[in-house]
């Protein structure tokens, strides 16, 4: 693909996004937790938690191990429930959401990722199924849209409930695809991949969904160096084109280069605004108990 | 769509109908023999089946008589039946096999099989008992399915599969269905080998029908929901947060798994039936690239395992289960060479282009050096 289609693939990406943002906006943030207490055991281990994420934000949730970043990253996503509090994604009921398109997912790593014999298309692929299967029958959409064309209604019908995707899906997967810069790798095996491109798979994946949030839980363990500054760069123009990046990092260094916000979390939270004020407060050394510095890839 | 092709299709199915009424009355007694299973329903679709089982007879009739083959002799109507199981077999264990393997749920197919013992243990006490009339295999689909239930249930509320739980279940079943054919027959009964170990002569058309239904019901389930299961086979978290619904989808899964085991049980036998979910599935991932390639490949080694594996068992006078197992294994033994000859080529050709890592940059905006 050359530089030009990537050009074309961004911008028809935030053009579409620029719909979904005005959308949002009416809808308050996209993120938003009030008042969160979660405990797997009758310690919590979130407490008292408020953030709110607007679109087109990026924002890091940072913190010492065990501080509860994952579990508030499945709190936000709906995966688990409040105790105490409310949780909303996109002014939605987290735990009730229905769009789950809108959300793409990417892991420290895919637990079958490595030994499934699974191509980098078929996991792309992965992020167009939301859009069909026989669930999807029930959401009242299909009915909607069959009063006023019923002829191509019945045909997307068939395929939602074939599970067959369509010519435009295949265009919107070998899109994100040519995005993330991953096309010459469509047909190899995903567990033959470095871990750096297996994340911008993982990222392919979201972006066929067409989500609107993209939430990353420490997408950087493992991957090399140099693939980690190539992987935050694709981060960083995704949500220049209009995407909303919530990152969930140990890696303070990366953070503190590429985030524009930080929440800093030890079971409570102890800082949240933008990054440069974080970088200069004590929030770190009092959330982590210890004195923490920032290393950039510098060495500054 | 008041097309040509719709009255074709209306046609057929109304030939097949009044076909199969006709045949359901003129061979009565397995049709009267799962009548008290699948109560007034049962009849029509038992007919059906009795229908395709006439069908396929006519097929292995013609091969027979093309290839002079000994086993598919017209008068050997149990080795036809036998051939139509094992077919229907070799489908749709690799099927369901391989959403099972990479979810390393490899042992449910084991746990399932013996609490499907349990139910063929339940079908003979309550014919024995009360004289229902009803096939074992039947009540064995009945409490595997149950049983699968069971144990997705506690995998959801403990958070994760748990062998020990699964190894609850097995034992359970197997204990159960002992004790209760035990207390049937006063001791052990006779009968019980064919379905411990399977037998080709035994595949009745009765119980060679539940399996037809059993195969339409597996393919067709697995056709209609397979990207959903591909994607929570291959991660979970992201399929949930995508908003298909997991949990469901699981119970699906353990649900068809219930289903295979008991459709294969009848050739293959309680022990050794997990090896068909398990065994081809293997062998296809070693040397598969794609998830649909390898589910292609494991279709076609099960069925090579089992075809051989029915020849070598008529011709050598040994137990079918055994040796299709053995078979298969053999087969997996290959495939794990070619495996290994093929990364081997692969990564030298890798290492010929120069490293994936660099090739990378292919004028996407996620590397660096490309964007303005």
């Amino acid at each position: 693909m050359s530089a030009n289609d990537a050009d074309r693939a961004t911008v028809t990406g935030s053009t579409e996004r620029e719909t979904a943002t005005a959308v949002s906006e009416a809808e308050g943030p996209i993120v938003d937790l009030s008042g969160v207490t979660f405990g797997y055991t009758a310690t919590p281990v979130v407490e008292d938690v408020s953030l709110a994420v607007e679109s087109g934000e990026y924002v890091a949730v940072v913190g010492p191990n065990g501080s509860g970043k994952s579990t508030l990253m499945r709190l936000m996503l709906g995966l688990l429930g409040p105790d105490t509090g409310t949780a909303r994604l996109f002014g939605e009921d987290a735990a009730g959401f229905n769009d789950g398109e809108r959300v793409g997912y990417v892991a420290q790593r895919a637990t079958a990722a490595e030994d499934m014999p699974i191509t980098v298309r078929e996991v792309v692929k992965m992020g167009r199924f939301p859009y069909l299967g026989v669930d999807r029958l029930t959401d009242g959409a299909l009915a909607d849209e069959f009063a006023a064309d019923p002829v191509n209604t019945a045909r997307r019908t068939a395929n939602v409930v074939t599970g067959r995707l369509t010519a435009d899906d295949w265009e919107i997967v070998d899109d994100a695809l040519a995005t993330v810069g991953m096309s010459a790798f469509a047909d190899r095996r995903i567990g033959r991949l470095s871990g750096g491109q297996r994340q911008r798979v993982f990222i392919a994946r979201a972006l066929a969904g067409e989500a609107d949030l993209l939430v990353l839980d420490e997408p950087t363990v493992g991957v090399d160096a140099e693939s980690v500054d190539a992987f935050y760069d694709l981060l960083g123009a995704l949500n220049e084109a209009g995407i909303t990046v919530v990152l969930i990092e140990h890696d303070l260094g990366a953070v503190a280069e590429h985030a524009d916000r930080v929440v800093c979390l030890n079971r409570e939270v102890y800082f949240d605004g933008p990054t440069d004020e974080f970088v200069e407060s004590d929030a770190l050394a009092r959330a982590f108990g210890t004195e923490a510095r920032f290393l950039t890839r510098g060495g500054e | 769509m008041s097309d040509p092709l719709t009255a074709a299709v209306l046609a057929w199915l109304l030939a097949a109908v009044d076909q199969s009424l006709t045949l359901a009355a003129v061979d009565q007694s397995p049709a009267l023999a799962l009548q008290g299973g699948l109560g007034g329903v049962g009849e029509v679709v038992f007919g059906v089946l009795l229908w395709a089982l006439d069908q396929w007879y006519w097929l292995m009739d013609w091969a027979y008589y093309s290839t002079g083959l000994e086993m598919l002799d017209p008068r050997y109507r149990y080795m036809h039946r036998a051939l139509l199981v094992g077919l229907c077999v070799g489908v749709m264990a690799p099927l369901i096999g391989t959403f099972l393997v990479h979810r390393q749920l490899a042992l449910i197919g084991d746990a399932l099989a013996h609490t499907a013992f349990a139910g063929v243990a339940v079908g003979l006490f309550l014919n024995a008992v009360i004289d229902l009339g009803v096939s074992p295999y039947l009540t064995a689909v009945v409490v595997a399915m149950i049983a699968a239930l069971f144990i997705e249930l506690i995998s959801e509320t403990t958070d994760a599969y748990n062998d020990v739980s699964m190894a609850i279940v097995l034992s359970t079943g197997f204990a159960l269905g002992t004790t209760l054919i035990s207390l049937n027959a006063g001791g052990l009964a006779v009968g019980v080998n064919q379905y411990l170990f399977g037998n080709l002569s035994t595949v009745s058309p009765q119980s060679a029908g539940i399996l037809l239904v059993l195969f339409v019901v597996i393919v067709g389930t697995v056709a209609v929901t397979r990207n959903q299961l591909l994607y929570v086979t291959f991660d979970e978290t992201a399929a949930a947060v995508s908003g298909i619904p997991v949990n469901w989808y699981n119970r699906v899964m353990v649900m068809l798994t219930a289903m295979v085991v008991v459709g294969a049980m009848q050739i293959m036998g309680v022990i050794l039936v997990a090896a068909m979910l398990v065994v081809p599935v293997a062998g296809a991932t070693q040397v598969s690239r794609s998830f649909t390639e390898s589910l292609v490949v494991s279709v076609v080694l099960a069925e090579l395992a089992v075809l051989l594996g029915i020849g070598v068992a008529y011709y050598g006078g040994v137990t079918a289960g055994g040796v299709i197992v053995l078979i298969a294994v053999g087969i997996y033994v290959c495939a794990v060479a070619i495996g290994k000859l093929q990364s081997a080529r692969g990564e030298r050709e890798t290492s010929e282009m120069g490293g994936i890592e660099t090739d990378g940059a292919d004028g996407g905006i996620g590397t660096g050096g490309d964007r303005p």
